[in-house]
Parts: C-alpha cells; sequence; structure tokens
C-alpha cells in the first residue's frame, strides 16, 4: 500500500500535536536530525545524516538528577522527564543500531530508566535508502538498504508517494491515522523491487572475524593499526551503536546536576584509576578494545556485532582510518600460537 | 517502573575516623536515615556501593562491613581523588548518597565447610574485614573451618582497623597474622612481604580456599606462593578494581574482555581470571 506525500504530510503535521518529531533536515553542518514542526522542512533526498539519531535515545549530555545542598542536608530530585517522540526517516542501519543499543541499556540486572523511557515513548519512522554511499557497507553486517527491521513504519520513497508497512504494533496504530492508502501500480511494484534487491558496492567479510579476533588479543596487528589514530574518538561519536558515557557533576554554589555525556574508548583517560594505574594505556590496547568490543565481546555477551555499516565512522575520521581495512586487517593477519 | 538505579539512597555521615598515622586513609560510618532504605541495602561481603559526595561526584568503594552489623555501612577509603578528598573533609552529619550494593561478593556458600586463608594488603583489607566479621558471627562461625588472616601493611600505622586486630590476636576462632614491611620500634610480630610470609606460615591447602586482596604487586607475588602451596586456581579468589562509573554495566568503563567488573566481578576467582585476557 501507498500514500501520496502530500497526504502522509498531512498526517505527519498533525501527529505534531501529540508529538514531538524528529526528521533529517538540511543545515550548514550537513544534514541532520532535529525537531521539526512541518513535513516541509524535511529533506528526503539524502545518503545518511552526519551524526546517528541515537542522541534523541541517549542524549550526548543528560540530566540525570540535581540537587540542592542546605547546611548538612540534600535535596535530590530525579531529572527523568520524557514525551511522545516520533523519529522520521530513520535509515535501517540507524534503526538496526537502536535494536542493539537495546541490549546494552537492559542486561540481567539492570534497566536503564533514562534509556527505556524514551524508547518506549518513541516511534520509529523508517525510510529504505534510494541511494547508497561508497562507504556504505551494511550489507556485509546483515543489513539491507531496504531493510525494515528496527522501524515501526518502514517506508519506500517512490517519488510523489512512499510504500508504507506497519512493522510493529505500535507502528500498526500510527499507520491507522495515514488516510488514503492505496494499492501500487505495477511501475511502482517494480520500483518497490529494484530498491529492496539494491546491496552496498562496499563489502567486507565479517564470516569468521568473531573467532579471529578471539585468538589476536595479544597480535603484533594492533600496533600498525592504531598508528595513525589520533584518539579524538569522532568514530565513537558518530557511531549509532557506541554508547560508552562519564557522570559528573556540574557544581554552582549549593546546587548542581549530575549529568551523563558520552565517552568513548580512544580517550586514555577512559579507563585511568585513581591510583595512576591504566589498564589500557597504550593506544594500541585501546584500538584493540574498539575492535574487540565491536566484533567479540558484543557477539558473546549480545548475539549481534556491534557494528551496522553506516560509514560514519569513515567519513568522520579525520586521519582517514577505515573500519572497513581494520577488519580486512584481522581477516589478513596471521595466526598466532599463544 | 522499577526503582532508579542512578538515584542514590540519602545516608548521613555518623563518623569521619582517621585511620592510619599518615592520616590518608579515615573510615567512614553512615548510617541509614529511612528504615525501608536499610530493609532494601541487601548486601554481603565482597559488594561495594558507589558513594557520593554532591557537589564533587560519585565514587566505587568497597563495604567494610558485614551484613551482620546493622543499622551502618561503612567504608575505608584512601585519599586520592576528588570524592575522597571531599569525604575526607566531611563534617560529621553531612548527608551522603549511597548507591548499591553492587557487583558480586565472595563465594560464601563454597566456602562452606572449608578452611579459609584471608589474606589483604594495605587498604584493601576493606571488603576482608567484612569477610571476616561475617564468618565470625556467631550465626555463621560454625559453617566454616579454620580462618586464618595475613595482613600487612608498610608499617604498623598503617595498619587498619587496630582495635579489631587487637581483638582477634586473643579470639582462639581466628588465627591472625600481622606483618610490616621493615622492622619498627615496639613492633614484635611479623616483619616482611606479605609473599613471603605467607610462605613462611605455609597455610594447608587441604580442604582450604584463599582470598587475596592487596595492591597488583602484592597479589601478582602471592598468587605463586599459594600454588607453590597447592592451592589450585579454583580455590583463589581476588577483588579486581577498575575505573568504574554507572555501577549497572552499561557504561563500558570497567570490561575486561567480556566481564563487566562493576556487574559481573568485582570479585573473581583465579581460574576465572586466567580465562581473560590480561588487562586489568
Amino acid at each position: 500500500m501507498k500514500i501520496s506525500k502530500e497526504k502522509f504530510g498531512q498526517s505527519f503535521d498533525a501527529l505534531t500535536a501529540d508529538y514531538q518529531i524528529i526528521a533529517p533536515i538540511a543545515d550548514v553542518n550537513g544534514v541532520n536530525y532535529q525537531v521539526v514542526k512541518n513535513f516541509s522542512e524535511v529533506k528526503q533526498d539524502y545518503l545518511n545524516s552526519k551524526l546517528p539519531p541515537k542522541s534523541f535515545l541517549f542524549p550526548q549530555h543528560e540530566k540525570l538528577l540535581s540537587y540542592k545542598k542546605e547546611g548538612k542536608d540534600v535535596i535530590v530530585k530525579n531529572e527523568l522527564k520524557v514525551g511522545k517522540t516520533v523519529l522520521f526517516g530513520i535509515r535501517p542501519c540507524d534503526a538496526k543500531g537502536m535494536l542493539l543499543l537495546d541490549k546494552v541499556f537492559k542486561n540481567d540486572a539492570y534497566t536503564d530508566p533514562y534509556y527505556f523511557e524514551r524508547r518506549d515513548n518513541t516511534v520509529v519512522i523508517g525510510v529504505a535508502c534510494n541511494k547508497i554511499a561508497p562507504t556504505c557497507f551494511c550489507s556485509s553486517m546483515g543489513i539491507s538498504p531496504s531493510s525494515s527491521e528496527g522501524s515501526d513504519i518502514f517506508l519506500i520513497d517512490l517519488g510523489d508517494s512512499y510504500q508504507v508497512e506497519a512493522v510493529t504494533e505500535k507502528g500498526k496504530a500510527i499507520a491507522a491515522s495515514l488516510v488514503e492508502l492505496v494499492e501500487l501500480t505495477t511501475e511502482e511494484q517494480a520500483q518497490v523491487d529494484t530498491i529492496k534487491n539494491a546491496q552496498t558496492t562496499s563489502k567486507v567479510d565479517v564470516a569468521t572475524i568473531t573467532s579471529k579476533l578471539g585468538t589476536m588479543f595479544n597480535h603484533a596487528y594492533w600496533d600498525t593499526l592504531q598508528e595513525k589514530c589520533i584518539g579524538c574518538n569522532a568514530c565513537s561519536f558518530s557511531c549509532p551503536t557506541c554508547h560508552c558515557f562519564d557522570i559528573s557533576e556540574e557544581v554552582r554554589k549549593n546546587e548542581g546536576t549530575r549529568v551523563r555525556t558520552w565517552d568513548g574508548c580512544m580517550s586514555p583517560l577512559f579507563t585511568l584509576h585513581g591510583s595512576g594505574h591504566n589498564p589500557r594505556n597504550k593506544h594500541e590496547a585501546r584500538w584493540r578494545q574498539r575492535m574487540m568490543h565491536k566484533f567479540n565481546y558484543f557477539v558473546q555477551n549480545n548475539g549481534d556485532i556491534a557494528c551496522v555499516g553506516c560509514g560514519r565512522c569513515i567519513k568522520s575520521c579525520p586521519v582517514n582510518l577505515d573500519i572497513r581495512q581494520a577488519i580486512d586487517g584481522v581477516n589478513k593477519a596471521e595466526l598466532v600460537v599463544e | 517502573m522499577e526503582q532508579n538505579p542512578y538515584i542514590p539512597i540519602k545516608m548521613r555521615l555518623a563518623k569521619n575516623l582517621v585511620e592510619t598515622e599518615d592520616r590518608n586513609i579515615n573510615t567512614f560510618t553512615l548510617e541509614f536515615l529511612n528504615k525501608e532504605d536499610e530493609e532494601n541495602f541487601k548486601y554481603m561481603p565482597g559488594q561495594f556501593a558507589e558513594l557520593s559526595a554532591f557537589g564533587y561526584g560519585e565514587a566505587p568503594f568497597g563495604i567494610a562491613t558485614s551484613p551482620t552489623e546493622p543499622g551502618v555501612l561503612k567504608f575505608s577509603v584512601a585519599k586520592v581523588g576528588c570524592v575522597s578528598n571531599a569525604l575526607h573533609l566531611m563534617e560529621e552529619g553531612t548527608m551522603v548518597g549511597v548507591r548499591g550494593p553492587m557487583g558480586n561478593y565472595y563465594p560464601l556458600e563454597e566456602f562452606k565447610g572449608k578452611n579459609l586463608v584471608i589474606i589483604g594488603g594495605g587498604f584493601a583489607f576493606t571488603t576482608l574485614r567484612s569477610l571476616a566479621v561475617y564468618m565470625l558471627d556467631e550465626k555463621h562461625r560454625g559453617d566454616y573451618g579454620d580462618i586464618t588472616v595475613i595482613y600487612g601493611a608498610r608499617n604498623p600505622g598503617l595498619l587498619l582497623y587496630k582495635d579489631e586486630l587487637a581483638e582477634w590476636e586473643n579470639n582462639p576462632n581466628i588465627n591472625l597474622v600481622t606483618t610490616i614491611d621493615r622492622p619498627a620500634e615496639g613492633w614484635t610480630k611479623h616483619v616482611g612481604f606479605i609473599p613471603s610470609i605467607t610462605e613462611q606460615i605455609a597455610p594447608s591447602s587441604v580442604d582450604t580456599y584463599a582470598v587475596v586482596c592487596g595492591p597488583p604487586a602484592m597479589i601478582k607475588f602471592t598468587l605463586p606462593v599459594l600454588e607453590k602451596l597447592n592451592f589450585p586456581p579454583e580455590r583463589i579468589y581476588t577483588s579486581l578494581e577498575m575505573r568504574m562509573k554507572c555501577g549497572l554495566g552499561i557504561c563500558g568503563r570497567c570490561n575486561i574482555g567480556t566481564e563487566y567488573v562493576c556487574k559481573d566481578g568485582p570479585v573473581f576467582s583465579m581460574a576465572q581470571l586466567k580465562e581473560l585476557p590480561n588487562e586489568y
């Protein structure tokens, strides 16, 4: 079934009454997800946003609590406030990224209330990629440019209209509010089939990377891999699955807030102990951690590789380190019997 | 929704005791303000908690009390960073935030019916004190065999819990061995580093578990001694220290391989550690 973009736009605008809508818009920094009020603001023809939409579930900076000191006493206030949100125009790589973050923010012992309050109140409207960037390699990661996994509603852009697929119960409820859904024409069906069959041209082989990495903790490969890296963490911050954070305090006189902010394993301070000891004091150890976490530890703990092939880390790296080459390097590294 | 694990419960600093001669380690006695919080705070020896000094931040510390000592929690903390300095300077009566208990604990069920050798160095003795006090409690003492404690510090003034150590010396339920690194005036007990004193005491490894906690160098040199005494890696336990923030296995800071020290640890057997990457 499809809906004309004109009709879709009307439904979209109507949704703003109940939801905060986040959608891709073009600004001086490229295309990014921001709050929009009107469908006409939405950028529809784009390869991928500069930053992933993870920040709407896991903000770069968020208040956990605030407090006020009164003499020796302290009044603490929970700062968890969440409204209903629609994330529109989410690419399949990012939608899958959210499914992976779900696994991080809920483990066998704890559920992160800040993440899940947002997650539970968020509807994801995904859109298939009609164009594929040279840095995209989602097809290698078991995703495709037209994969609906992770979306509540999934759209395929047919020019003047969208093909609509309601994927989850949450998505069906929203889809029900879309009026004038009509059948696709034969030509449009052919267009849909072409988009659905598309794959990324850039590919990497991750078939054996998890087991190979399991043998490579002490491999000399890490020494060469990290040589160019300046440890800026741009890769982590632009990654839809990276989720490490710091907790710190912002204080003014007797009042303060406890905040959490994105952090990344490329920083030497990330693991520095109070005693001065640092278990990952060398850059090679931090690169190893990045690769191991994404392609081995995460797989062991959660059953998936923590990379969705969005290519942002490749685009954002100031020294042109390419995770596809890093993966190739692991594949080609000589096996060492320890 | 279940309780928000990032919001600390409030406790009051009842006592801020200078523990060591160098005034670098204080023991904080925190009182529960709320009966319900006390009932919900169910912990076991080996666990830790995140303490908030409001205005400075939060940091993880091992719990020095045993669950057999209700009403308060004690933490012995060295003055090394922002939060620990703030705690050291804190006036009695001030409110402190506490999140926890966190992490796993010493496998006390597994220890039942066995002898225990508890080896501690420096101020890492905190959770070992918790363990010893728990086992010495009359409700539990019958569950365990011989309890030997080998505890060392650089000099006599740096030993923690001096009153309690004096009491244990005369307690037939526990065999206490204290040592200092170099001879000191008035010191009549052992002199020497923990590994050599352990070798000298040579506790039997038959039906015995060893729990080791201390600075990395002490652990590094004590383990070969235990191996020489025929302690298998499955019967040696230790606690790891990492830079932890959330304490919930989420923030990604303290992982060693697939394990998160804050959630899957801090207590690990040497057999487990042999399976993990050497990155701690």
